[in-house]
């Protein structure tokens, strides 16, 4: 941050930009409330499995772990990228970001391989209220990821053409929040989902 | 190609419904030939569609919700005169298309005539009683618009292409699944109220934090005009109410078009799950809509009682305080249906408990009213009529909250005038008070009087006769949503309401006439000072229409009443020695072609054509991307040319240097506006 900050902008920029963080928080409250109710019908919904397939004959701890570990590995390398940013190394941000977006692309694709899966052995959220429920759940957190991993291509271009400037900057930011958030509803997605369903 | 639009989705099945369809689409062709006419294209586009100024994004909100309640009101109209004519008979309305008109007479209220009035009111007040320049994100807000109006326009074209939803504007599965209701309606309900719910928490996300941080300096919270603090917690409640929407929604479409389960009566489906995430926020929703008319009334009561607002703390506490417990009420709505009596019980207190900050508001208000010196203008009026109309509704409404009671009431006639009873004037009247007393602020122009004061006559004596036999219907049994019925009991009081709704046209008649015979003789209303009513808060302190900028300079605020204040010091009119640049937003396209895209997505996915969404959905992100990518979307206005305008402003002033009210009867007689010299 310290050298976005000593970037010349001017005190109404630096406030443009503050007002833009605080707009963006307020979005992520309203999204987490999304998935707070998402949560909540997934609770409800959990033992709704009208004779099919339950919890645990269709999660995979591997897999889910894997995808943990993808999805918390990008949130780090994200981190660094943010570092290298406040150190002006535009080459170094270039470098993480991509790293980054391979990570969460590797997180959609595990996913993407564990809802085929589940689909090919009959367990569609077409099935039943529990599958229903897990597959909006989790597929609604993969739509984020797969926002976000646009945005970090979009990201990858600017900092290219436009360097490290202040918006761009600013804009950086704000997708770190973006991401973070999504590794912390990640995180009670496998409480909540994973380890309950196959413990 | 087209999914499942085919020739048949064209309304020549009945008669009635080609009309509807004909008035639609005659309307549509009125505007643009009107436009075509007065050579008006370029400065619709260039100065309205692709603006981002907030007043004017206002203006374009005003405009839709009031062509909005036209279509709303006939859609009861119809209502009305079909249950006034159907005892023992079929009256001229099948059933099926009577559950349409229901249906959508709710939503068309609730989501295109409330909630864009509600933003209009807040774009064209709200930053300038903060002496702000512009909210805080322009460009969002023009997506907003842009949103609600797709939202809306899906709503008109529902009534061309295919048919609405029957299932009331509450959709309530699993009658409005897809085994009971396989057409297009619900599709219908549930995009544009998708496609408009994004626009609203866009709304509710920029007011919160233009509220926050873009308060001119001196201006702290406790010195927040109310309508403002009014909005303030609106946008809260949007902020985390319209999630839940959003979910319950989404989660039907999916039942509806993927084959979910989500609230299904088979494969473990769970149709509570939707009544409570609907309630959720439905229940907040209330509130979001009556919040801004208290704060509209606020505003009223104490400029025209010339007094300043009694209990402003007491109100500003009651107002946070309606915010919270809006959140814990929401289950009073299905009292029937099944929960306990512990739950049952603790809900109905709950909502018992919120009549108390409503209460000292009402309190507030009278006491406001007390010893001042009351100057009956239209805004007033209505506040007036809100005032002792509202009470009634809020003692039916602590009957219904009382779950034995809602036992026998629920369904009933009763409920529908219970609601009518609060939103009518309470949230109705309120728009219409700000619309009349915002109005010169918007145009340079006030409203006539005597035409709105017909229209306030009309509209609350209407509202007694059309809604008080329905409290009488509700406890003779009637249930709501009635399509014709064999009780001889029944129909006095029908048609007694059928003569309120047609009173209530009257009414709606006063409303046009007024905005007409008001525009054509503007000369001789117009308002040179900026401050017809001799108003309290910062609104008033700018030009009307107010400059782009709002402020030349931006002003700084020494206490509650900010204007009054600075009139009482003497430094209202201050000329500033120098001018400074200012940096404006550029206009954008961007906005309205989200929206269109918006719209279209809507269309494309009510009608499975699916390629036609990705395409809407590209464009959408297509557009999205390049403005982040556009560093350059501001401008510079001059010093130079914001002095043009301010010495205009002056120039007017010198004009008009008495006060416009001082000829009313009993006015205090304070602050005039100097002339310049
Ligand atoms: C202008 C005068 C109005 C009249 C004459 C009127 C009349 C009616 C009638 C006849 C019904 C159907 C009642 C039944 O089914 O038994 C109804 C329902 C309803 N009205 Fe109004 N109304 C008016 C204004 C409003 C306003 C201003 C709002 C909201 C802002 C509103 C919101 C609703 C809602 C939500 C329903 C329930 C629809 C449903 O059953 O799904 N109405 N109204
Ligand atoms: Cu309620």
């Amino acid at each position: 941050m310290s050298s976005v900050a000593s970037m010349t902008i001017s005190p109404r920029d630096a406030e443009r930009y503050e007002e833009k963080d605080f707009g963006f928080w307020l979005y992520l409250m309203s999204d987490a409330v999304i998935f707070a109710c998402l949560f909540a019908t997934y609770l409800v919904m959990v033992g709704n499995a009208a004779g099919g397939p339950t919890p645990k004959d269709v999660f995979e701890l591997d897999r889910a772990a894997a995808e943990t570990a993808l999805l918390l590995l990008s949130s780090t390398t994200f981190g660094v990228a943010a570092v290298a940013l406040s150190a002006g190394d535009r080459g170094k941000v270039l470098l993480w970001l991509a790293i980054t977006f391979l990570l969460g692309a590797g997180f959609i694709f595990l996913e993407i391989g564990e809802f085929t899966g589940m689909i090919a052995q009959g367990a569609g959220p077409d099935r039943s209220g529990f599958l229903s429920a897990f597959f909006t759940l989790v597929g609604t957190h993969g739509f984020h990821v797969s926002v976000g991993l646009v945005w970090i291509v979009v990201m990858f271009a600017q900092v290219f053409f436009k360097g490290l400037t202040a918006p761009v900057a600013s804009r950086f930011m704000r997708l770190g929040l973006f991401w973070h958030f999504l590794d912390i509803i990640w995180v009670v997605i496998f409480s909540v989902v994973y380890l309950p369903g196959v413990l | 190609m087209f999914g499942r639009l085919t020739i048949d989705s064209l309304p020549f099945y009945s008669a009635v419904a080609a009309s509807g369809a004909a008035v639609t689409v005659l309307g549509g062709l009125a505007v643009a030939g009107a436009i075509t006419y007065f050579g008006a294209w370029r400065m619709v586009m260039t100065q309205w569609v692709s603006s981002v100024d907030h007043k004017k994004i206002g203006i374009m909100y005003i405009m839709l919700a009031l062509v909005m309640l036209l279509r709303g009101f006939v859609d009861a109209a119809m209502m009305r005169s079909q249950q006034a004519v159907a005892y023992n008979s079929d009256g001229y309305l099948p059933p099926d298309h009577f559950d349409q008109i229901f249906s959508s007479h709710g939503t068309i209220m609730i989501f295109f005539m409330a909630m864009p009035f509600l933003s209009g009111l807040a774009n064209l007040i709200v930053p300038q009683q903060i002496g702000s320049r512009d909210v805080a994100f322009p460009f969002m807000n023009s997506v907003s618009l842009w949103l609600t109006t797709a939202g809306a326009g899906l709503m008109l074209i529902s009534l061309v292409v295919g048919k609405f939803s029957t299932a009331g504007w509450t959709g309530y599965p699993p009658y409005s699944g897809v085994e009971y209701t396989p057409g297009v309606g619900v599709d219908y309900w549930l995009w544009m109220v998708f496609v408009a719910g994004f626009g609203t928490t866009m709304t509710g996300i920029n007011f919160l934090v233009t509220i926050i941080k873009n308060r001119a300096p001196g201006m702290t919270m406790f010195r927040l005009p109310l309508f403002t603090w009014t909005m303030l917690i609106t946008s809260v409640l949007i902020i985390f109410a319209f999630p839940a929407l959003t979910v319950a929604c989404a989660m039907l479409i999916l039942d509806r078009n993927f084959g979910f389960h989500f609230f299904t009566n088979a494969m473990g489906g769970n149709m509570m799950n939707y009544i409570n995430l609907f309630w959720l926020w439905g229940h907040p929703e209330v509130y979001i809509l009556i919040l801004p008319a208290f704060g509209v009334f606020s505003e009223v009561v104490s400029t025209f009682s010339q007094k300043r607002l009694f209990g402003y703390i007491s109100l500003v506490l009651a107002t946070c305080a309606i915010g919270l417990l809006s959140f814990t009420v929401w289950l009073h709505h299905f009292f029937t249906m099944g929960s306990s009596a512990k739950v049952n019980s603790f809900f109905g207190t709950m909502t018992t408990i919120i009549s108390v900050p409503t209460g000292v508001k009402v309190f507030d208000w009278l006491l406001t009213m007390y010893r001042g010196r009351i100057i009956f203008k239209p805004p007033m009026l209505f506040t007036i009529g809100f005032l002792v109309t509202f009470v009634i509704g809020g003692l039916s409404g602590v009957l219904l909250a009382l779950p034995p009671i809602d036992y026998m009431m629920h369904n009933t006639t009763f409920l529908v005038a219970h609601f009518h009873n609060m939103i009518i004037p309470g949230v109705l009247f309120g728009y219409l008070a700000g619309y009349m007393y915002w109005f010169p602020k918007a145009f340079g122009f006030k409203l006539n009087e005597k035409w709105g004061t017909r229209a306030f006559w009309c509209w609350i004596i209407g509202f007694y006769v059309a809604f008080m036999p329905l409290y009488v219907l509700g406890m003779l049994g009637m249930p709501r949503r009635m399509e014709h019925y064999d009780i001889a009991a029944w129909q006095p009081h029908l048609i007694v309401a059928w003569v309120g709704a047609f009173i209530i046209m009257l009414g709606m008649i006063c409303l046009g006439v007024q905005l007409v015979v008001s525009i054509r003789e503007r000369n001789q209303a117009l308002d040179l000072t900026g401050d017809p009513w001799n108003g309290r808060s910062l609104e008033w302190a700018t030009s009307s229409p107010a400059a782009p900028y709002n402020f030349a300079v931006v002003p700084k605020v020494e206490s509650r009443d900010a204007w009054w204040d600075m009139k009482q010091r003497g430094v209202a009119y201050e000329r500033p020695a120098e001018y400074e640049d200012i940096v404006m937003p550029k206009n954008t396209y961007a906005g309205v072609v989200i929206g269109v895209a918006g719209g279209v997505f809507g269309f494309a996915a009510i009608w499975w054509m699916w390629w036609l969404a990705l395409l809407a959905l590209v464009v959408i992100a297509g557009t999205i991307i390049y403005r982040a990518s556009d560093d350059d979307d501001e401008f510079i206005m001059t010093a130079s040319e914001v002095k043009a305008i301010e010495d205009e402003r002056f120039a007017q002033l010198a004009k008009a240097p008495k006060n416009e009210m001082a000829d009313e009867p009993g006015f205090a007689g304070n602050a005039a506006p100097e002339p310049a010299e």
